[in-house]
C-alpha cells in the first residue's frame, strides 16, 4: 500500500533537522555589456541558521529583507552562490551527501499566493497526486492518498477532489496548498507567508490546523511571515532578518519579552496595539530600508538606528550570544567600541 | 489575538458543499462561450463547408477540372452546365475552385502545423529553460524576423525553385519565428507562476513538469495564434503561386487561378475575381474564428 513511507529520523533528536551554513545569494541586476560593472542585490548574505527537530522557527522582517529568498534557497528553487545546506547530517548536492531531489522529498514549501500556486487547468485531485506520482506512487495509491490528504486539511474528498482551483475560496485553496506540501510526507515544511493573504478569521482556522497537523504528523516548521503576532503564536524560536542578515535570533519569549537589537525593538513597538491607551504615536523607525544593491558599510541597520556611532559604520557586528538570544549589535558586545556597549 | 477559535471549527465553512452548478472544467466553459458567439459560429460553418467540399470533391459529381475546351472559354456565371462559368482555357470554374481548395488549404494548414511543432517546441524550450538557451534560440529567431515575411517567403521559394514542396518548406521557415516567439513569451509567463515552483519543489523532472503544468497552460494561446497564421499562409501561398513560384499549372490552386485569369479581367471581371473571393472568405473566416477563440479563452476563472 505505502510506496512512500514517512522517513525515519537519522541523527537523533539533538541533531538539527536542517542546518544552513554561510548561505549567500546575490542577484545580478542590469549591469554593463559583457558583465562589466555588474551590480548585485545582496538578497541573502552569509546566513547561518539551524532548525531543530520538531520546532517551529519563525522568520520575521520587513518586505524585501530576503525572507523568501532564504526559503527558496533552503529548498533549492534557487542555487546559493555560496554556503551549504545540511539535512539531518547529510549535506545537500555535495559528494557523500543527498541529492536535491532527496532534499525536496523531505522539505516542502507552501507559497503565499494560493491562486498562483495552483495550476488552473488541473483539478485539486490531480494537483495533489502530481508529486506522489512523480515519485513513483502508483495511480490507485495516489488517489487514495489524495483523499487522505484532503481529509487531513479539512476538505471533504468527495466534494473537492474533482474541482478546479477557481471554484475554491482563498482559505480552501491554501488548505489544498498545505495538503500538497504534505503529499510527500516531508519532515520540514517551509511556510512562506502561507497565511498572510487570508482573512483574519480564515487565517486563524488555517493556523490552528497547522498546529494540529504538526503534532499529528511530527512535522517541523520554518514559518516565514511579516506578521509578528502570528509568528509569536506559532513559533518556538524567532529569527529577525534585516537586509539579508540575521540581526537577532532566539527563543520566542526572549525576542518578544526582551528584544536586544534596536531593529527588533522598533519592529515590536510598531505593532498595532489592541489597547487604545497604548496607542503607537510615532513611527519608531524612520524611512525605508536602504537599497540592498549598495547596503551600508558596517552594521546594515545603522542608517536608521537611533544609536548609530562611528564604530557601526566601520565594523560589521557579528551575531553574538547574549544569554537568552544571539544579537548582531555593537551595543551588546563589551569592548566593541560603542559608547553604550554592555 | 484572535487565534483562539477552536480547531474543530476549521472545516465548518470549508466542508459546505458548493453549488451544483459550479463550472466544470476550463475547456467546457470555453465551448459554452463559443456557442454563444454567432460570428465565430458562422465562420466555423463556412470553413467546415469549404474544407468538407474540397475533401469530398471527387465524389461531388463535378466536371473534370483539367478538361479544357477552346470553344467554351470564359463563359459567364450561371451558364448552363457551368454554374460559375469557365476559365480562360474553358475549364469548369466550380470544379476548379472546389478542387483548388484542396491545394490552397493544404498549403495554408501544413506550414502552420509544421511551424507549430518546431516553433512551439523551440519556444517552450527557450521559455522554460531561460538563460543562455533562451538567448541562443531567440536571437536566431530574431535574424529570421529581420526580414519581412513575404520577402522571406519569396526569396526562399525563389532560391529553392518553384514547386509545392519548396513553397511548403519556405512557408514553414517563415512561420517558425513568430510561433516560437509567441510560445516563448507565454511559457516565460507561465513559468513565473508559483505552481511551477511548487512542482519543481516536489522533485519532479523537467519533462514531467512541462508536460503536466506548462503545456496545458500555453497550448491554448499558441493554437489561437496559429489559427490566425493559417489565413496568412493561404494568402502567402496564393501569392507565391501567383508569382509563379508555387504550384505549377495546370494544378487548380486559388492563387495560380487568380494569376491565369488576370488577362480576363476586362472580359469577365467577376469570373476573374472568384479565386480571390475564395481566398478572402477563407482567410477572413480563419481570422475571425481565431479572434473568437481568443475571446472565449481569455476569461480567468
Amino acid at each position: 500500500m505505502d510506496t512512500l513511507l514517512p522517513l525515519d529520523d537519522r541523527g537523533g533528536p539533538a541533531q538539527p533537522l536542517l542546518l544552513a551554513r554561510g548561505l549567500r545569494k546575490h542577484f545580478p541586476v542590469g549591469g554593463g555589456l559583457f558583465g562589466r560593472n555588474r551590480k548585485v542585490v545582496r538578497a541573502v548574505d552569509d546566513l547561518t541558521l539551524s532548525v531543530a527537530k520538531g520546532e517551529t522557527l519563525g522568520v520575521v522582517g520587513e518586505s524585501g529583507c530576503g525572507k523568501s529568498t532564504v526559503a527558496r534557497l533552503l529548498i533549492r528553487l534557487i542555487r546559493p552562490d555560496q554556503g551549504t545546506v545540511v539535512l539531518d547530517g547529510d549535506p545537500v548536492d555535495e559528494p557523500h551527501g543527498i541529492t536535491v531531489s532527496e532534499l525536496r522529498r523531505q522539505v516542502q514549501m507552501v507559497f503565499q499566493d494560493s491562486y498562483a500556486s495552483l495550476n488552473p487547468r488541473l483539478t485539486i485531485g490531480e494537483t495533489l497526486a502530481f508529486a506522489p506520482k512523480a515519485h513513483g506512487v502508483p495511480a490507485e495509491e495516489a488517489r487514495e492518498r489524495v483523499r487522505d490528504l484532503l481529509a487531513k486539511v479539512g476538505l471533504d474528498p468527495n466534494n473537492y477532489a474533482d474541482r478546479y482551483p477557481h471554484e475554491l475560496s482563498g482559505g480552501q485553496r491554501q488548505r489544498v496548498n498545505i495538503a500538497r506540501a504534505l503529499a510527500l510526507r516531508p519532515r520540514l515544511v517551509i511556510l512562506d507567508e502561507a497565511v498572510s493573504a487570508l482573512d483574519k478569521s480564515v487565517e486563524a482556522q488555517v493556523l490552528n490546523m497547522l498546529v494540529d497537523l504538526k503534532t499529528e504528523l511530527g512535522l517541523t516548521y520554518l514559518f516565514i511571515s511579516h506578521d509578528l503576532n502570528v509568528v509569536q503564536y506559532l513559533s518556538d524560536r524567532v529569527l529577525v532578518m534585516y537586509l539579508g542578515k540575521i540581526v537577532e535570533l532566539g527563543p520566542v519569549e526572549a525576542i518578544y519579552g526582551d528584544p536586544q537589537h534596536p531593529y527588533t525593538r522598533a519592529l515590536l513597538s510598531a505593532r498595532p496595539s489592541m489597547d487604545p491607551r497604548k496607542r503607537t504615536r510615532e513611527a519608531p523607525i524612520q524611512g525605508d530600508p536602504p537599497n540592498p544593491i549598495d547596503p551600508p558599510s558596517g552594521c546594515r541597520f545603522r542608517t536608521r538606528c537611533p544609536f548609530a556611532e562611528d564604530v557601526c559604520a566601520r565594523v560589521e557586528p557579528a551575531l553574538a550570544d547574549t544569554g537568552a538570544q544571539a544579537v548582531a549589535c555593537h551595543m551588546r558586545v563589551a569592548c566593541s567600541g560603542h559608547s553604550k556597549a554592555a | 489575538m484572535a487565534l483562539q477559535s477552536p480547531s474543530l471549527e476549521l472545516g465548518a465553512s470549508a466542508m459546505q458543499p458548493a453549488a451544483a452548478t459550479a463550472t466544470r472544467g476550463y475547456w467546457m466553459s470555453v465551448g459554452r462561450r463559443l456557442r454563444r458567439d454567432p460570428v465565430t459560429l458562422v465562420c466555423a460553418g463556412i470553413l467546415i463547408l469549404i474544407v468538407a467540399s474540397s475533401l469530398a470533391a471527387p465524389w461531388l459529381g463535378l466536371a473534370d477540372p483539367y478538361k479544357t475546351s477552346m470553344i467554351r472559354r470564359l463563359y459567364p456565371l450561371g451558364s448552363p452546365g457551368h454554374l460559375l462559368g469557365t476559365d480562360e482555357l474553358g475549364r469548369d470554374m466550380l470544379a476548379r475552385l472546389i478542387y483548388g481548395g484542396r491545394l490552397s488549404l493544404f498549403m495554408g494548414v501544413t506550414p502552420v502545423a509544421c511551424a507549430l511543432l518546431i516553433g512551439g517546441l523551440l519556444g517552450i524550450t527557450a521559455g522554460f529553460l531561460g538563460g543562455r538557451v533562451n538567448m541562443l534560440i531567440m536571437r536566431v529567431m530574431d535574424v529570421f524576423y529581420a526580414f519581412p515575411s513575404v520577402l522571406l517567403a519569396i526569396s526562399l521559394s525563389g532560391a529553392m525553385g518553384a514547386g509545392a514542396e519548396n513553397t511548403l518548406l519556405a512557408l514553414t521557415l517563415v512561420f517558425i519565428p513568430p510561433v516560437c516567439r509567441v510560445s516563448e513569451s507565454v511559457t516565460t509567463q507561465v513559468r513565473g507562476f508559483d505552481f511551477v515552483d511548487a512542482a519543481r519543489a516536489s522533485g519532479a523532472g523537467t519533462l514531467t513538469i512541462v508536460r503536466v503544468h506548462v503545456l496545458g497552460n500555453v497550448l491554448g494561446p499558441i493554437l489561437v495564434y496559429a489559427t490566425s497564421l493559417i489565413s496568412v499562409a493561404i494568402i502567402l501561398a496564393a501569392g507565391l503561386s501567383f508569382l509563379g513560384l508555387g504550384v505549377k499549372p495546370p494544378e487548380p490552386e486559388w492563387g495560380l487561378m487568380l494569376n491565369t485569369l488576370r488577362q480576363a479581367i476586362y472580359v469577365n471581371s467577376i469570373l476573374a475575381a472568384l479565386p480571390g473571393v475564395m481566398i478572402f472568405v477563407t482567410s477572413i473566416c480563419f481570422n475571425l474564428m481565431s479572434d473568437g477563440l481568443r475571446a472565449a479563452m481569455d476569461v480567468k476563472a
